[in-house]
């Protein structure tokens, strides 16, 4: 049971969203620019499923089921990975999936991050900006990795409820995708 | 030397928020949110707000978030400034209220390992005279410097090591709160 009253029904980070609208806000732009707009920026290579798959590999080493389910689910809608075995692979063994030499490179510097912030080497950005990362995508890459360990605390530090319907995060990831990271929608699909 | 160019050579996170606004600004208004409004019901005070930040960034032991939220907090306990360096050194024998002390040990929880926050650490905190409000600020200060300090560490931001440069910046965070610099 949650350790605080929420209103009740809503899942995962959503219910203390709920209670706490003044710091919602800001969370959600944090992703939302974060995980969506800078995707579109010139200096940035990293796509929008790209950044939703750094996120779902940290909440995955951070076991927290509700955060790495949900973006798992944004990731596979926007890459195409209608039966999900692509994030698994990724949240298994990454170095081992089907995605480029320069994710994989950045998936060491979140793994690191995950860590802690000073297990990031020297080594690990070189070998990133060799595989074609700019600066801009180091940047991103280490903030989503820290954001998601903030993510995940907050929600599993609160025991927050986590649904198991797939379908309701694969709804929910349309949603995500067609408007974004917000505390203001309805979160169940209409009965 | 950072990881990146920053082309700038302000210390710590404001560096980045200087490199960053676009991502600055969330995480500035956030830590205004948090360590100087909190939520409605809440009874902790923004120097306790500010020691719980240092708090969590000393177990992370990330150097300049330890320091400069310290130097807030003392600023912001004034003649109780001593309680800030007791609770880093030892929060067992620190002369902190028993209610802080059961919120210290969920932020340190939080920060360790979220799943560890178990129903009767909760439960301890609230015979202590916890709301909601304070259980639910004090998780998510916890985790925030969790992703705070982990964004300063992991690009490997400058550092100061005199100590006289983290006074000036607790009175400006005492004073002034979370106001973005002026970008690049």
């Amino acid at each position: 049971m949650p350790h605080i009253d929420f209103a009740p029904g809503l899942p995962g980070i959503r219910g203390p969203m709920a209670f706490s609208p003044e710091t919602a806000r800001p969370l959600n732009d944090l992703v939302n620019v974060l995980l969506r707009t800078n995707a579109n920026h010139p200096d940035s290579t990293l796509s929008e499923g790209e950044r939703e798959l750094i996120g779902t590999y940290v909440s995955a080493r951070n076991d927290c089921f509700f955060c790495q389910t949900i973006h798992g689910s944004v990731a596979s809608h926007h890459l195409g990975d209608t039966d999900w075995s692509l994030v698994q692979s990724v949240k298994q063994d990454y170095t081992h999936a089907p995605i480029s030499t320069k994710l994989k490179a950045l998936l060491a510097i979140a793994g690191s991050v995950q860590q802690g912030g000073k297990y990031v080497t020297a080594g690990q950005i070189d070998k990133a900006r060799a595989e074609g990362a700019t600066d801009r995508d180091i940047h991103d890459t280490v903030l989503i990795a820290a954001a998601f360990c903030m993510f995940n605390r907050y929600v599993d530090g609160l025991d927050t409820w986590a649904p198991e319907s797939r379908d309701l995060y694969q709804y929910r990831a349309q949603k995500v995708v067609e408007y974004g990271y917000t505390h203001e929608d309805p979160y169940m699909p209409p009965a | 030397m950072p990881h990146i160019q920053l082309n700038n050579d302000a210390p710590g996170i404001r560096s980045l928020v200087m490199y960053r606004p676009d991502t600055g600004k969330p995480l500035y208004e956030l830590a205004q949110a948090l360590l100087r409004a909190g939520s409605a019901d809440s009874t902790l005070s923004d120097a306790e707000r500010e020691l719980i930040a240092a708090f969590v960034s000393s177990q992370n032991r990330t150097f300049f978030c330890q320091q400069s939220h310290a130097a807030a907090a003392r600023y912001l306990y004034g003649e109780q400034a001593p309680v800030v360096d007791q609770t880093l050194e030892n929060l067992e024998t620190a002369p902190v209220s028993f209610k802080l002390r059961a919120l210290l040990t969920i932020a340190q929880r939080v920060a360790d390992d979220a799943r560890t926050v178990t129903d009767d650490v909760v439960e301890a905190a609230r015979a202590e005279g916890a709301t909601d409000g304070d259980v639910h600020d004090t998780v998510l200060i916890a985790a925030s410097f969790s992703m705070y300090n982990r964004y300063v560490d992991g690009l490997a931001t400058l550092t100061p090591d005199d100590p006289t440069a983290y006074t000036a910046m607790g009175e400006r965070m005492g004073t002034l709160g979370y106001v973005l610099p002026r970008p690049n």
